[in-house]
């Protein structure tokens, strides 16, 4: 049965479908629809809601979930997320299992409150400190909201590792209609790794601190090859009208939503569109980008930040085409004609000579 | 032949990492002592701080968890919330609880997790080589304070157990020390009824224990009894400060 609901609603209600029964949060905008729904939901299927007196206690909360053996979110927004970043470390060092939301607004500092995608940087080159990883999620709609949610408490257990959804401001409060289709988990067995209480076993212990010297780089050895199997498994992205493409749009999230709006505007020009849009930020899908990028004419990354993704874009090219970029910040959106006129900006004239106004002449 | 002092079952033969006359090793005991009197080791799930006893689950075999500094109150709400019938103490020390991990500690108690607090004060951070503390006295030299800690600037010793029993959600605050062998005795009583304070889900306990550190306050370890019994305890009284019976 399809709901109507916002992008934060989603995503809270899917942690349910889940199996997520530890919920601890703080108020900001524009994530507050999942902590509300939450406070509501939690109680009804025996979970745990916390309005936490701070963001770095509700992500430290999620990590005594984590050890203890459930399923544990948090969610926030870029100011917040900031001060996730010391607990989100630590998850990562103590390979614990969770799910973080950034729905991300505008900054440096306190920002705006309106949608950017600016926290890129911070979510897949690590936020916090150390050689570690996320596993990013960008959904673009509020059904694949609710399905990367539901996914990545599946990929968190696997991985032992932390995932973070990263939406933005857009994404979080728009309304569109959702299903939920897949199984509705309760009473999850509790992991063979959690705290339980040594009954019959060995103890358990679970930290990130190896003072012995050397132990530190075998663990993190440990973590690097962990890491290069969830590059090589779980990459995701979709691919639109690829194969006929002179110039390939790169975008996520609420920028990739504008692309396909460029998509259908440009149908009939002369020149023909393509998209890639990661769903995984981490692990990016390099391979896939660089063997597009040995025939297109160039590639135009599209972001709500001032670039980015462009960086990941550029080290997957390698200079086998030119890479260009068209970005607003501080809550700025592209409008589908602003990246029209960039990308006639942006192949060559005999390409866009016939092209009919009136995208020639907008600024 | 019958033995009358051993070495808990709980309590890893393990040589020990703190410092000669340092007051950890005799807390952990007390800790694996009632552990092992109530036999509850399946049941307890601890906190280890960072600072001096970051390596607490070197010594205490039992379920562990570190915490980032001062967020062991964060990390134990979210464990007692998986497993509400185990007992989950945190072990923290004066920088972690007082200083950087004071809004989780006044939190956790006006929660009223129910949750056992083991707080140690020696009035200085002893990891780092021994800057000032919270709880650092006043006059009291350390490396950040090399004239003694000055109020006008420094500010004053912070009252842990006074500060948490004003909230409605804290149920039992005690300050003990382990300055003799009697005030060792209390400090395990105290602990007990910490750990009976969550059995019964009365609420939040915290047990304040003034403990010495004879390398960073610069005496012997006879002195360092000495100074907490007579001068210590003139800024941190002695006593229950809150009860629920």
């Amino acid at each position: 049965m399809k709901q109507l609901l916002t992008g934060n609603e989603a995503a809270a209600e899917a942690a349910v479908y889940a199996g997520c029964r530890y919920y601890y949060g703080y108020p900001i905008t524009p994530q507050n629809e999942l902590i509300n729904y939450m406070s509501v939901r939690m109680p009804q299927v025996n979970g745990t809601f916390i309005q936490a007196e701070s963001e770095i206690a509700a992500i430290n909360m999620v990590h005594g979930s984590a050890a203890a053996g459930g399923r544990a979110m948090t969610s926030s927004s870029s100011p917040g997320i900031s001060l996730k970043q010391e607990g989100i470390s630590y998850l990562a060092g103590s390979e614990l299992p969770c799910v973080i939301v950034n729905i991300q607004r505008g900054g440096p500092g306190l920002g705006d409150i309106s949608a950017s995608q600016a926290d890129y940087f911070q979510s897949v080159k690590g936020g916090g400190h150390g050689d570690y990883r996320l596993i990013v999620l960008a959904p673009s709609s509020v059904q694949e909201m609710a399905d990367l949610v539901y996914d990545a408490f599946d990929l968190a257990d696997r991985y032992c590792n932390p995932v973070l959804i990263l939406g933005d401001a857009q994404i979080g409060q728009l309304m569109e209609p959702v299903e939920f289709k897949k199984e509705f988990r309760e009473n999850l067995p509790l992991k063979d790794w959690a705290l339980t209480g040594a009954d019959n076993r060995s103890r358990r212990i679970i930290k990130s601190f190896y003072p012995v010297k050397g132990e530190l780089e075998v663990f993190n050895a440990k973590l690097q090859k962990k890491y290069k199997e969830i590059e090589k498994n779980e990459v995701r992205y979709e691919a639109v009208n690829i194969d006929e493409a002179d110039v390939v749009l790169v975008a996520y999230g609420t920028s990739a939503r504008i692309c396909k709006e460029v998509m259908r505007k440009s149908a009939g020009l002369e020149f023909r569109i393509g998209l890639i849009r990661p769903i995984t930020l981490w692990p990016f899908p390099s391979e896939y980008i660089r063997k597009i990028s040995e025939r297109v004419k160039c590639i135009l990354t599209v972001e709500m930040s001032a670039g980015q993704m462009v960086e990941d874009v550029r080290l997957a090219v390698e200079g086998r085409c030119p890479v260009h970029f068209y970005g607003r910040t501080g809550g700025g959106v592209p409008t589908s004609l602003e990246i029209i006129n960039k990308i006639m900006e942006i192949l060559p004239k005999n390409m866009t000579a016939k092209t009919p106004l009136p995208f020639a002449g907008v600024k | 032949m019958q033995a009358i002092y051993e070495k808990p079952e709980t309590f890893i033969d393990t040589p020990t990492h703190f410092c000669p006359g340092c007051g950890h090793g005799i807390v952990l005991r007390l800790i694996a002592e009632i552990i092992d009197a109530w036999g509850i080791r399946s049941k307890t799930i601890g906190l280890a701080p960072v600072g001096c006893a970051v390596l607490a689950y070197n010594y205490l075999d039992i379920d562990m968890c570190e915490a980032a500094h001062g967020r062991p109150p964060a990390v134990a709400t979210g464990i007692k919330r998986v497993h509400p019938d185990h007992f989950v103490f945190a072990y923290q020390g004066d920088g972690d609880l007082a200083a950087i991990g004071m809004a989780e500690i006044i939190h956790a108690a006006n929660r009223g997790e129910h949750i056992t607090f083991i707080f140690v004060n020696n009035a200085i951070y002893g990891m780092t080589n021994g800057q000032m503390a919270p709880t650092t006295l006043i006059g009291q030299k350390s490396a950040t304070t090399p004239k003694g800690r000055n109020p006008s600037n420094d500010g004053y010793p912070i009252r842990i157990c006074e500060l948490l029993s004003v909230l409605e959600g804290s149920s039992y605050i005690e300050r003990v020390s382990l300055s003799s062998p009697e005030n060792i005795r209390k400090t395990k009583k105290a602990i007990e009824k910490g750990f009976k304070t969550q059995k019964e889900k009365r609420g939040f306990s915290l047990i304040e224990i003034l403990s010495p550190c004879p390398v960073y306050w610069r005496m012997s370890a006879n002195e360092s009894m000495k100074h907490i019994e007579e001068t210590m305890t003139g800024t941190f009284p002695l006593g229950i400060v809150k009860d629920w019976e």
